[in-house]
Formats: C-alpha cells, sequence, structure tokens
C-alpha cells in the first residue's frame, strides 16, 4: 500500500462516494455553527423544506456578536440581537445542540469545540468562520465553509470537494527562551506568504511542533488560513490523547482506548509524498510582530520596518507603501518603541487558559502604562472561571487590565469592542487587515506574552528584554 | 441560482493584490440575515470616506465604471475571512465575474455557489486586461464559459481553465444540495459503518 500523509488517510475514511472527475463527496463528522454564518443557511433549508440531517453532529453557539461586558440585560445593538436572536429560533425550529450565551460554557466556537471535547483526531470538522483551521491541533481535517456550504452539511452532512495538495511544514530544534506557538507561526507565514499554502493542507512537524501543548497547536493550527491554508494538521500523540481524555464529549472507557487505537494509525507513514516542504529551525525565531496589513508582513521585534525604495517590484513597492502610510509608519522605522493606544489579549488564536498565564506572568506586579487601554477576553466561560481559580483575574486588574466576558471580541470589528479610527493596537488576535479591528484601527500582531508587555511599557517592546 | 453562459460586459480595473474579504465587505456589515442588499456596502473603506461621501476617484464610483459586471484584480483575491457576503456583496453590486492571477481557496469556492465566475490567468495577461479595463465601456469584454474563452476587445481570445464540475453546476445553474442528496444511500452506507465510540452531541 502506498505511504499515506495524515490529511490523505483522514480524506480517504470519509470519502462517501466518488464521482468521474475525482469530486468526492466528503462526509463531516462536526459541524459548528454561530451566528453571523448561518442565517442564510437555515432560510434557505426553510425554503427548500429541508431538516438538518444530523442534529447530533451539529452545535451551535453565539460568538462574533455577543458584547464581552455584563450579558445579564441582552445585547442591546438591534442588529447583533437580530442575529442572535435569529440563531436561538433556528436551532430550537430545527432541534440542534446550542450553548446559550448565559451558559457557563459559552465562548468562542474554536475554543470550545476541543475544550468540550467535540473536536476529535481523525474527524473531519467544518465552520463557517476560516479560522476552523485551529481544530486541526487536534489532529483533524478542519477547514472553513461559506453560508451555502454550511447549508449542504445542515442538509446532508457532507461537502463536495476536491482533495488538497499536501504541505509540510517543519520546525526543526528547540524554541528559545520568551519565544511561543504565536512566533512559530508568525514566523512561518513571514516565510511562505499568505498565499503559501493556497490549494494545500498544511501539516506542521517537527520537535518544536511536537513540544508544544495544545494550547500552542492551536494558536499554530489557527493561523493557517493567513498562510492561504485552508487547513492545518498535527498528528495525535500522547500529548494529544492526555489533552482529550475526560473532557465532556470525549469517548470515554473502552470507547476511549478504541478511538485511541485507531488515533494511533493516523500520522503520516515514511516516505509519503509532501508537494511543497518548508523547513525553518526554532532556533532562528525571535519574538515576532507584524507591521503591515497582511499578515506576511511581519518581522522580529529586533528589527525594522521595510524600505519600499529598496522593493524592484513596481506592484509590491506601491503595497508596501500603502501598508505605511495606512499604519502611520516610515520606511525602515524600528518596531521597538513604537507607542500602543490599546493592547489587546483574546480571540481563537489566543484566548486559552495558557495564554493568560503567559500574559498574567509578564503583567503580574506591573501596571498598565498611561494612555493605553488593555483588554484581557477569555476564549470561553470556562477559561474565564479557571482564570479566576487560579487568581489571574486579580493579576489583570490589579494591573490595570479589563477583565471581560468570552466572545470574538475585539478581533474582528462587530461588537461594541472596535478601535477608533488611528488607534494604535498590540493584539494577540490573527488579522491585521485594513480596518479589521475597527475602521481606521492600526493593528500589531503578536503573542500574549509581547502584548501584556506592550500593555506595562506603553510601547511595542521585546519581552524578552522585560525583568 | 443564476445561470452563467455569455457575458459580455464593461470590467472595472482594481490593482490591488491580498484585497481580503474584509476590504471587500467589513464585519460590521456581516449582520445581516439576508443575502441581499450588500451591493450597497462594498469594497467600504475603499468606496467611501468615513463621512460616508464617496471617494471619487475609486474605480467602481467613477461614472463610466459604476455598471461594470467584470473585475480585473491582483494576485491572491478574496483571502481571509470565509465570509459569503463577499461574493454577495460583489454580486449585489452587479459584479458577476472576476479575473485575477490567483484567488484564495475559501472565496474561490463561494464564487461558484453564487453564480459568480472566478478567473485564474497568468499576471502577464492580467496586466493587458487591466489595460483593456482602463478604457472603460469602450472596450468591454467577452466571457464564454462553455469554450472557456476570454474575448479582448480586439478579438483576442484567451483560453482558460475551469473545474469541469463546477463549470457544470454554473452553466446550468445547479443546486449542490440537490446533487448532494441524489448519493443518499451511499451517505445512508457510510454512516451505517462509523466506529462507535464517534460520541454523538446530546444532552447539551
Amino acid at each position: 500500500m502506498t505511504a499515506r500523509t495524515l490529511f490523505d488517510k483522514i480524506w480517504d475514511a470519509h470519502v462517501v462516494d466518488r464521482m468521474g472527475d475525482g469530486t468526492c463527496v466528503l462526509y463531516i463528522d462536526r459541524h459548528l455553527v454561530h451566528e453571523v454564518t448561518s442565517p442564510q443557511a437555515f432560510e434557505g433549508l426553510r425554503l427548500a423544506g429541508r431538516k438538518v440531517r444530523r442534529t447530533d453532529a451539529t452545535i451551535a453557539v453565539a460568538d462574533h456578536n455577543v458584547p464581552t461586558e455584563d450579558r445579564s440585560h441582552g445585547i442591546a445593538e438591534p442588529e447583533s440581537r437580530l442575529q442572535v436572536e435569529t440563531l436561538v429560533r433556528n436551532v430550537a425550529d430545527f432541534g440542534v445542540p446550542y450553548i446559550p450565551v448565559t451558559d457557563a460554557r459559552q465562548g468562542i466556537v474554536h475554543i470550545i469545540g476541543p475544550e468540550q471535547g467535540l473536536s476529535l483526531p481523525g474527524m473531519t470538522i467544518v465552520c463557517g468562520d476560516s479560522h476552523t483551521s485551529t481544530h486541526g491541533a487536534m489532529g483533524a481535517l478542519a477547514f472553513g465553509i461559506g453560508t451555502s456550504e454550511v447549508e449542504h452539511v445542515l442538509a446532508t452532512q457532507t461537502l463536495l470537494q476536491k482533495p488538497a495538495k499536501n504541505m509540510l511544514v517543519r520546525v526543526d530544534g528547540a524554541l528559545p527562551p520568551g519565544c511561543t506557538a504565536k512566533d512559530i507561526i508568525l514566523a512561518i507565514i513571514g516565510r511562505i506568504g499568505t498565499a503559501g499554502g493556497t490549494g494545500h493542507v498544511i501539516e506542521y512537524a517537527g520537535e518544536a511542533i511536537r513540544a508544544l501543548d495544545m494550547a500552542g497547536r492551536m494558536t499554530v493550527c489557527n493561523m493557517s488560513i493567513e498562510a492561504g491554508a485552508r487547513a492545518g494538521l498535527i498528528a495525535p500523540d500522547e500529548t494529544t490523547f492526555s489533552y482529550i481524555a475526560g473532557r465532556p464529549y470525549a469517548p470515554k472507557g473502552e470507547a476511549f482506548d478504541e478511538a485511541v487505537a485507531y488515533w494511533r494509525t493516523l500520522p503520516t507513514d515514511d516516505g509519503a509524498h509532501y508537494d511543497k516542504t518548508v523547513v525553518l529551525n526554532a532556533a532562528d525565531i525571535v519574538p515576532q510582530v507584524s507591521w503591515g496589513t497582511s499578515p506576511e508582513a511581519v518581522v522580529p521585534i529586533t528589527g525594522a520596518v521595510p524600505d519600499p525604495a529598496a522593493e524592484p517590484d513596481e506592484a509590491r513597492r506601491a503595497q508596501l507603501q500603502r501598508m505605511l502610510d495606512y499604519m502611520g509608519l516610515a520606511a525602515g522605522q524600528a518596531l521597538a518603541g513604537l507607542k500602543v493606544d490599546v493592547v489587546f489579549i483574546g480571540s481563537c488564536t489566543n484566548a486559552r487558559i495558557e495564554d493568560l498565564r503567559a500574559a498574567a506572568a509578564v503583567a503580574a506586579g506591573k501596571h498598565v502604562a498611561q494612555n493605553v487601554r488593555a483588554l484581557v477576553v477569555p476564549g470561553s466561560g470556562l477559561v474565564k472561571a479557571q482564570a479566576e481559580k487560579e487568581g489571574l483575574d486579580k493579576i489583570f486588574r490589579d494591573a490595570g487590565f479589563e477583565w471581560r466576558e468570552a466572545g470574538c471580541s475585539m478581533c474582528l470589528g462587530m461588537n461594541p469592542d472596535k478601535l477608533t479610527p488611528g488607534q494604535r493596537c498590540a493584539s494577540t488576535s490573527n488579522r491585521n487587515f485594513e480596518g479589521r479591528q475597527g475602521p481606521g484601527g492600526r493593528t500589531h500582531l503578536l503573542s500574549p506574552a509581547m502584548a501584556a508587555a506592550a500593555a506595562v511599557t506603553g510601547a511595542l517592546v521585546d519581552v524578552r528584554e522585560l525583568a | 441560482m443564476d445561470k452563467f453562459s455569455l457575458l459580455t460586459a464593461t470590467a472595472a480595473p482594481l490593482n490591488l493584490a491580498n484585497v481580503d474579504t474584509d476590504k471587500i465587505i467589513p464585519a460590521r456589515f456581516l449582520k445581516t440575515i439576508k443575502r441581499t442588499g450588500l451591493g450597497k456596502d462594498l469594497f467600504w473603506s475603499l468606496r467611501y470616506n468615513e463621512d460616508g461621501s464617496e471617494k471619487p476617484d475609486f474605480v467602481l464610483n467613477q461614472p463610466k465604471y459604476r455598471g461594470a459586471q467584470i473585475l480585473i484584480a491582483g494576485e491572491n483575491f478574496g483571502c481571509g475571512s470565509s465570509r459569503e457576503h463577499a461574493p454577495w456583496a460583489l454580486l449585489d453590486f452587479g459584479i458577476c465575474c472576476i479575473i485575477a492571477p490567483s484567488f484564495a481557496d475559501i472565496f474561490h469556492g463561494n464564487c461558484f455557489k453564487n453564480g459568480i465566475l472566478p478567473i485564474a490567468l497568468p499576471a502577464e495577461i492580467c496586466a493587458e486586461l487591466m489595460n483593456d479595463a482602463a478604457l472603460g465601456p469602450n472596450a468591454r469584454l467577452t466571457i464564454d464559459l462553455e469554450n472557456q474563452v476570454v474575448i479582448r476587445p480586439d478579438g483576442t481570445r484567451i483560453t482558460f481553465e475551469v473545474d469541469a464540475f463546477r463549470k457544470h453546476c454554473l452553466l446550468n445553474g445547479l443546486d449542490d444540495i440537490g446533487l448532494t442528496l441524489a448519493h443518499a444511500p451511499a451517505i445512508d452506507a457510510y454512516e451505517a459503518r462509523q466506529p462507535a465510540w464517534q460520541p454523538a452531541i446530546t444532552g447539551v
């Protein structure tokens, strides 16, 4: 039998039918639904008189629109309220399991999937959200889909797809102190570019990836889409299995043993073919910060903003200049020392308990700089509760951070947490596009530790220099 | 979904690379529960000033391009968020064909689900089409999906690749769900052999 990659194995195990031209009917094991990309899908089902094929493989939660302040009085903004109310009505009409906004388990869909044991190795997982790639950290094939495909999965539990190509990103060696999973993925995107993974599924491997805990692996897989890949994958191992054991929806007892036995067959076979391979040395990685309005516009914190004059290609030169103008930066300017107005610690990239611990370790005993607004937004109600049990909320509050309720918050400018025009933000989120965090807002992507360091110093700073 | 067959229309040049779906339609406009009406918010930050007035220089605000149905754009068009609101907004404005050197995967797939034809052509050919488009309505392009050719104003024919299955769906305006439901017996059989350890989501 030919040697297969992790992706090949999961794909093959989910092909229901194959058409003459290679298009496959691919079975979907888990479908995560949220309020923004589902209303038109449910409406489509209604108009066609269709049902949800497998309500027991589907789960819904509201996260993008929800305010992250006290929610006991509901959502004030009428359009956001209507969208969440529409989800509540749809899940009731179609019998889809739903975690209410007031439930302790509510949170960002990509945080709660793994947290609840809903996302498991070897599964196919989809959601109407590009950061579904996060769940690939479990060793699952997980990717974002549009609303038409949301409707397709609701109606048929399948998708019509052709297999992606295989890409291997190997990170050899050990990560230096002060560097995190976020620095790994930003460095990868900086290397391969925002279209580097287009048409591919990226498998992350190598010693530095193996050494990451599950939270770190989720951060890496989360931003696969920022490298153009629909999905990122990490082979399941003992770290994965011990993370899953005992989670609410994970298999129990004999079923768990049976599952683990299967999961052990998933890692890529020796000699399997990758269409593309990229190798990085972890030892070369330095804490990363984005400077522009594309996630590939990233440099080490010790570096400087590029000079468009040095770019020979005219279109690229114009693009660099446009980014500098939008970001309010000068060619060749150092990033360290750049003053920030807002610090955002949260999002499906970096709002797990491990991320909050890393930020709290930097913030402990210090205070948020004058004129800086700093927000900590846990990824779920359960992450929040755990952080409070560990006293992290007190560390953050004492240091002058806002301690908020779970949700997507300032990652995407869709709920009340937004930047105002011209504001500069050190953010642990995933996208620095123009206007992403609010019209005119300027985003610098970085790790939770680097974000906390920016909060307490009031400027972008190398966290390794902070005592 | 409307059928896509032969289109002769004005093409608007948007010479920007990495146009992300936040740029096509910012998140604050995603609160709608409908598919329609998003055309007015298309390319909001490129198209409008903060006070809501139009930026006269932006290509789609120029009188000659207001009726454009084809967009010529830079590489990696549609990167970022999976929001289908991006193709909905383009379609609502009137754009039903986009030509660029490359597209992001999710956006590319979403276009086909909505009757929009994304055509990937080499960068140097896109540059020529960008020049054609600069001539405005005097230089309309023809898109012949059946024969997979773009016909330039001077009559030059440029062939393009398109996935055979997606082409078939687009030409016939077919609903994917209807096609997939023809495989229902295979889906039933697949479900019957799913492993027992795979937990169902019940009692949430």
